[in-house]
C-alpha cells in the first residue's frame, strides 16, 4: 500500500509540471501584445514597457519559464496588477474560505446523497424512492447558480431566516454550502442506489440473510462497504465539479473565496492573480484525486497496486 | 428480374438499419427518454421559429412595463428595460442550443481523432498523449473553460471554443478506451493482414464500432456544455448585453430578486429543462445502445 502511495505521488509530479506550464502559458497565449492586454487599454507606453520587462516577455520562452518556476518554488507568484499586493497573500487570504465552503458542501452531499441512495435501494419503487430519484434528476440538471438565487429568494427575501450573502457567522455558510452540495448529493444518491442494488443481488447477501442476520446488519455491514467503492470514485471526480461550482456559488453569495477572486481578476485582466488561482485550484484537485485513489485502494483489497502483489 | 435477384431484394434490410431500428424501438419504450426527446423537440422548434413565436422583439424596450410580473401582455413578465422575458427566453434557446452543439462538435473533432490514434498506435505516442490529457484533466471542466476565456476574452464565440476545448479530454479518454477494446478484435487483425492502410482501418472498421459510446457521451456533453456556457454567461464572461443568453439574463436579474423574481426564475427553469431533456435522452440512449440492457 505504501509503495502504491509513493508511486502515485511520483506520477503526480509530471502532471503538476504540466499544469505549471499550462498556467505559465496563459499570459503568453493572449492574442496580440500580452503586455498591452495586461497593462490595460489606457495604459501609457512607459507602463506597458514596464509590464513587458517585469514579465520578461522579450526573453525566450525557456528563460521566462525558468524564472517563473524558480519564483514559484520560492512561493513567489508575482504581484497583483490591480492591488499591487503579492499574489500569494491574495490567494492565502481567500483559499481557506473556499476550503470551508467546499468541505461543508461535500459533507452535505455525502450525508444527503448516501442516505437517500441507501433508503431508495432498500425501499425500491416506494414513494420515497420515486421522489428522491426525481429530485436527483432535477438536482443534476439544475444550474448551481440558479439554485443559489432560488434559495436566496426563499430563505432570505421571503422567509428572512438566513443572510443572502457575505461571510461572518455559521449562518452565512448554510445557503452557499447547501447550494453547492445538492447537485453532488443528487449524483451520489443515484450512484449509491444503483451500486447498492447491484450488491444486494449478490450471493453473499443472500447467504447473510439466510444465516438469520438482522436486515440492518446485512445492509450496513455486508452491503454498504462494497457498494461504497464506485461511490468514492464518483465523489473524487465530483470534487472537481464542486470546485468549479464554487466559482459560481461564491459569486452568487458574495463569498470571499478563490473562485470569486479569479472571476474578478479575469474581468480586471489581473493575470498574475488569475494564474495563481488557477494553479492553486488545479494542484488542490490533483491532490484530492490522489487521496481518493488511496481511499479506493483501502476500500477494495481485491485490486492489486504494487508489482509484488501482481506477482 | 431473375428469380435469384428477386429473392435477394426481399432479404432483410442491411444489419446497420436493423440495429438502428432496434435502438429506436428500445428508446421508444423508455418513457423518460421520450419525455426528454419531447422537451428537446419543443426547444428546437422554439429556437427555429423564435421570430414567429415570440410576441415581441427580444431587445425592444418598453419602460411602461419595466419589472412588471407575468400578465396577459407579457406572459413571463418584463425585465428592467421592459423587454419581454418570454420572447428573450425563446431567442435564448437559439444561443444555448448553438453553444451546446458547436462546442461539443469542437470537442469531438479534436478529441475523437486524438483518442483513436493514441489507442490504435499505442506505445510512446499513447503514453505522451495520455500524459497531456492527464494535465488537462487536472483542471475541473468549467475552470478550464474559464481559463480559455481569460486568454481569448469574453463573448459567445470564445465561450464555444472554451467549452469545446474543455470537452476534448473527455472525448479523448472515452474514444481511447473504446478503440483499445475494438482493435483487439479478429476482423481488425484480418484487415491488417490484408494490407489495408491504418487510416482506413480506423475509419471504416474501428470507429463505426465506437459510435455508441460517442453518441451517448455527446448527449450528456451537450447538457454539460449548456450548463458551463450558462455559468460563464452568469459570471459575465459569456454573451454580452443585449444578447438574450439565459445565464446572463439570470445574472442581471439577481439585482431585482426582492422586487421581480420572475427575472431569475424563468431563465433558470429554461436551462434546467433543456439540460434535463438531454440527460433523460442520454440515459435512454445508453440503455438502448447497450445490448445487455435490451429486453425482447
Amino acid at each position: 500500500m505504501y509503495g502504491y502511495v509513493i508511486r502515485r505521488l511520483l506520477l503526480a509530479v509530471p502532471v503538476l509540471i504540466g499544469v505549471s506550464i499550462l498556467v505559465f502559458a496563459i499570459i503568453r497565449f493572449i492574442p496580440g501584445d500580452p503586455a498591452r492586454a495586461i497593462a490595460g487599454v489606457h495604459a501609457s507606453t512607459e507602463y506597458i514597457e514596464q509590464v513587458r520587462k517585469e514579465l520578461l516577455l522579450d526573453e525566450g520562452l525557456h528563460v521566462q519559464y525558468y524564472v517563473y518556476i524558480t519564483n514559484l518554488l520560492q512561493g513567489d507568484l508575482g504581484r497583483s496588477t490591480f492591488t499591487g499586493r503579492p499574489v500569494t497573500v491574495e490567494l492565502f487570504n481567500r483559499f481557506p474560505n473556499t476550503i470551508v465552503l467546499s468541505a461543508s458542501a461535500m459533507l452535505i452531499a455525502t450525508i444527503v446523497g448516501l442516505s437517500a441512495g441507501i433508503i431508495s435501494a432498500t425501499r425500491r419503487y416506494s414513494l420515497f424512492d420515486n421522489a428522491s430519484m426525481l429530485g436527483a434528476l432535477v438536482g443534476v440538471a439544475a444550474p448551481v447558480f440558479w439554485l443559489g438565487v432560488m434559495f436566496q429568494i426563499l430563505f432570505s427575501v421571503n422567509l428572512g431566516w438566513l443572510p443572502s450573502g457575505g461571510m461572518g457567522t455559521w449562518k452565512h455558510l448554510i445557503l452557499p454550502a447547501l447550494t453547492l452540495g445538492l447537485a453532488t448529493a443528487a449524483l451520489i444518491a443515484r450512484i449509491t442506489r444503483s451500486s447498492m442494488l447491484e450488491v444486494l443481488r449478490q450471493d453473499y447477501i443472500t447467504t447473510a440473510r439466510s444465516k438469520g442476520l438482522v436486515e440492518r446488519v446485512v445492509i450496513y455491514k455486508h452491503a454498504f462497504k462494497n457498494a461504497l467503492i464506485p461511490v468514492v470514485t464518483v465523489m473524487g471526480l465530483q470534487f472537481g465539479t464542486l470546485l468549479g461550482g464554487a466559482v459560481l456559488v461564491e459569486t452568487v453569495f458574495s463569498w470571499p473565496g478563490i473562485g470569486r477572486l479569479m472571476v474578478d481578476s479575469i474581468l480586471a485582466r489581473d493575470y498574475p492573480v488569475v494564474q495563481g488561482a488557477v494553479l492553486l485550484l488545479a494542484v488542490f484537485f490533483v491532490l484530492i484525486n490522489l487521496v481518493v485513489d488511496v481511499i479506493y485502494a483501502f476500500l477494495d483489497p481485491r485490486i492489486s497496486y504494487g508489482s509484488r502483489e501482481v506477482d | 428480374m431473375s428469380k435469384t435477384e428477386c429473392v435477394i431484394s426481399k432479404l432483410p434490410t442491411p444489419q446497420r438499419d436493423t440495429e438502428l431500428r432496434q435502438v429506436w424501438r428500445h428508446l421508444r419504450r423508455n418513457r423518460l427518454a421520450m419525455a426528454g426527446l419531447a422537451v428537446l423537440a419543443l426547444f428546437l422548434l422554439c429556437a427555429i421559429f423564435a421570430p414567429l413565436l415570440a410576441p415581441y422583439d427580444p431587445i425592444e424596450t418598453n419602460y411602461d412595463v419595466a419589472l412588471q410580473g407575468p400578465s396577459t401582455e407579457n406572459v413571463l413578465g418584463a425585465d428592467w428595460l421592459g423587454r419581454d422575458v418570454f420572447s428573450r427566453i425563446l431567442f435564448g434557446s437559439r444561443i444555448s442550443l448553438t453553444i451546446g452543439l458547436i462546442s461539443v462538435t469542437i470537442g469531438m473533432v479534436i478529441g475523437v481523432p486524438i483518442g483513436a490514434i493514441s489507442a490504435y498506435y499505442g506505445g510512446k505516442l499513447d503514453l505522451f498523449v495520455q500524459r497531456l490529457i492527464d494535465i488537462l484533466i487536472a483542471f475541473p471542466g468549467i475552470l478550464l473553460a474559464i481559463m480559455v476565456v481569460a486568454v481569448l476574452g469574453v463573448g459567445v464565440e470564445n465561450v464555444m471554443i472554451a467549452v469545446g476545448i474543455a470537452s476534448v479530454p473527455i472525448y479523448t479518454r472515452l474514444v481511447r478506451g473504446s478503440v483499445m477494446a475494438v482493435k483487439e478484435q479478429g476482423y481488425v487483425a484480418a484487415a491488417k493482414s490484408l494490407g489495408i492502410r491504418d487510416a482506413r482501418i480506423i475509419l471504416r472498421h474501428i470507429m463505426p464500432n465506437c459510435l455508441g459510446p460517442i453518441i451517448v457521451q455527446s448527449t450528456f456533453q451537450i447538457a454539460t456544455a449548456i450548463l458551463w456556457a450558462a455559468g460563464l454567461g452568469f459570471l459575465g464572461l459569456g454573451a454580452q448585453p443585449p444578447d438574450p443568453e439565459w445565464g446572463a439574463m439570470l445574472s442581471k436579474g439577481r439585482e431585482y430578486i426582492r422586487t421581480a423574481h420572475h427575472l431569475t426564475t424563468y431563465p433558470g427553469l429554461a436551462i434546467l429543462f433543456m439540460v434535463l431533456g438531454f440527460n433523460l435522452l442520454g440515459d435512454g440512449l445508453r440503455d438502448a445502445l447497450d445490448p445487455r440492457s435490451r429486453k425482447y
